[in-house]
């Protein structure tokens, strides 16, 4: 043919989407190589070859950062996937066009608020004079405000918020796809609404379980803002201190070395996770 | 008596239960609201006398302006590029195999589950230690880098739905492989490209964290000018601007709900 292999515009299409990744190797390994450099205080700039900032990690302090990262990422996730379901439930069985969008938008728009909105807004809810404290007040249910701010509660509220629509998505995909018949099927031969939900919906949704909870599990472990801004310093993430150690301590090797261990240790969660949930995916599996 | 409530009572549960969760979803949205409207500078629920002198401040900010502004420039690159190298990407793994497909592909779709933090410090010392310096390359490059995997994502299904044979019949008629793809692939990819772009762009607006690392002053992107002054002033006016960014959003997305079918787009569609 007119001088085109037989699989046009490869080369040209590829090559963008090649650079864009060589550059996220790129900052990966520039990370690696960070993290094994001497801190020379004082200086951006990184010192000869060393394996002291992997062994300072190994501080009671980070190990405490590490578990109280798991422990909200843990909780966030679960929470997301109690609200997320019935949400997500409503949202493909409602046969009612408007009221699906609106679930629909109501659903995803804190996906595209960014970080800072949603989080400001929920000091507003969640502070002493805020919402919440202020609504409490009136009604005459507390005396004195209560403490929100500055918690582990607090900070996993806010981020079930920002997980939720990913969650609802995911699961909303999985169970558009179940073939309504299994459950017809299960009706008929007498199951009843709840059993028929626990026998053959929620087996057959799985996948969209698994998926929902890992990746509410990855985003929850990537929050700054929220962390930083409800935790304010009393609940502390690896984020956060990452942050600290860059722009407050300059010790960017440190900060490094915490990232490569962070980002190891939230890929073997992801890992267990995916081992745990084989299982259940198999389930989902028709 | 029994057999006929249940289903009915579960009907009203589960409608309560729904109601309560979009009402945990709208609640910071309806206070900040209010809190923008009131007058005085301490938040009180509900506020004693209304005002828009919050929306004035904020709309007069040095800093929101040239954060806005900046955002504008970023996103333009960024969303036009993510659209670009995504869409062609999209079109390879839709139609060709090769060796180390898989593999450039997890790399490309790693940001869903890389720490923003991380790529954003990776980034930093990537371009300090290329001497690149802090300017709006390497935040456009993060931009992509970040927003790629929900281009790839929205390109690849509508080119999965696509008919091949509509190509097909386009090229047994003479058609070039470009002219194929000029008027036949690409007004059929569309809403695909069209949506790809919309979320990297609304991505991209918003992306804080690891903008937090590649940002300076003069180049910081609307979301840092934010975060920083929360973190110093604790007066209304950013109550003013997240209404006004809510209010923004919402209409985007009625908008691209009403043109688009987010709910095709998202893949949340009943099968059957």
């Amino acid at each position: 043919m007119n001088g085109t292999s037989d699989r046009p515009f490869l080369r040209s299409f590829m090559m963008p989407a090649l650079i864009c990744a060589a550059a996220l190797v790129a900052a990966l390994a520039a990370i690696l190589n960070y993290s094994l450099r001497a801190h020379i205080p004082g200086s951006l700039e990184a010192g000869g070859l060393t394996l002291s900032n992997f062994t300072a990690l190994t501080n009671p302090l980070y190990a405490r950062v590490f578990l109280d990262t798991l422990w909200i990422c843990l909780l966030t996730a679960l929470f997301t996937l109690l609200l997320g379901y019935p949400l997500a439930y409503a949202l493909v069985r409602t046969q009612n066009r408007l009221l699906k969008s609106a679930i629909l938008i109501i659903a995803i728009t804190p996906l595209f608020l960014g970080e800072v909105v949603r989080t400001y807004s929920w000091i507003i809810v969640l502070g002493n004079n805020g919402f919440i404290n202020a609504l409490l007040l009136k009604l005459g249910l507390i005396a004195r405000p209560l403490q929100m701010m500055f918690t582990t509660g607090g900070v996993v509220t806010a981020l079930v918020h920002v997980t939720l629509p990913i969650m609802v998505i995911m699961l909303a995909a999985a169970l558009a796809h179940i073939d309504r018949n299994y459950e017809r099927a299960a009706a008929s031969l007498g199951a009843g609404p709840i059993r028929v939900f626990f026998t053959v919906t929620l087996p057959l949704s799985a996948p969209g379980i698994v998926a929902g909870t890992t990746t509410a599990f990855a985003w929850t472990f990537s929050a700054f803002a929220t962390p930083q801004l409800i935790g304010g310093g009393q609940v502390n993430m690896i984020s956060n201190l990452v942050y600290q150690l860059g722009f407050a301590s300059f010790n960017f090797p440190f900060a490094a070395a915490l990232s490569a261990a962070g980002l190891v240790f939230t890929f073997a969660v992801l890992w267990l996770l995916r081992l745990a949930a084989r299982p259940l995916e198999k389930l989902g599996t028709h | 008596m029994r057999i006929i409530l249940t289903p009915r009572l579960l009907d009203w549960v589960g409608r309560f239960v729904v109601v309560a969760i979009l009402g945990f979803i709208l609640c910071p949205a309806v206070v900040v609201t209010i809190a923008a409207f009131n007058a005085k500078a301490i938040l009180a629920f509900p506020p004693e006398s209304l005002s828009l002198r919050w929306f004035t401040k904020a709309l007069a900010y040095e800093d929101f302006r040239t954060g806005f502004r900046n955002g504008l420039i970023v996103t333009f690159w960024a969303s036009l590029i993510a659209l670009g190298v995504g869409a062609g990407f999209a079109f390879v793994i839709d139609r060709y195999q090769f060796t180390g497909k898989n593999t450039l592909e997890a790399v490309l779709l790693s940001p869903l589950v890389i720490p923003h933090f991380t790529i954003g410090l990776g980034l930093l010392i990537l371009s300090a230690q290329l001497g690149a310096g802090r300017g709006y390359v390497i935040i456009v490059l993060t931009h992509v880098i970040l927003v790629l995997p929900f281009v790839l994502r929205s390109v690849y299904v509508s080119l999965r739905n696509l008919d091949r044979r509509l190509e097909l019949a386009a090229a047994s008629l003479g058609a070039s492989p470009g002219r194929v793809m000029l008027t036949v692939t690409l007004p059929l990819m569309l809403p695909g490209l069209v949506s790809g772009w919309l979320f990297a762009a609304i991505l991209s607006f918003n992306e804080f964290t690891a903008s937090l690392f590649v940002t300076v002053q003069r180049t910081q992107t609307l979301p840092v000018a934010m975060y920083n002054y929360v973190r110093e002033f604790a007066d209304p006016s950013m109550a003013a601007l997240s209404v006004m960014y809510i209010a923004a959003t919402a209409l985007l997305l009625v908008v691209a709900n009403m043109f688009l079918g987010l709910g095709k787009v998202l893949n949340v569609e009943n099968a059957r």
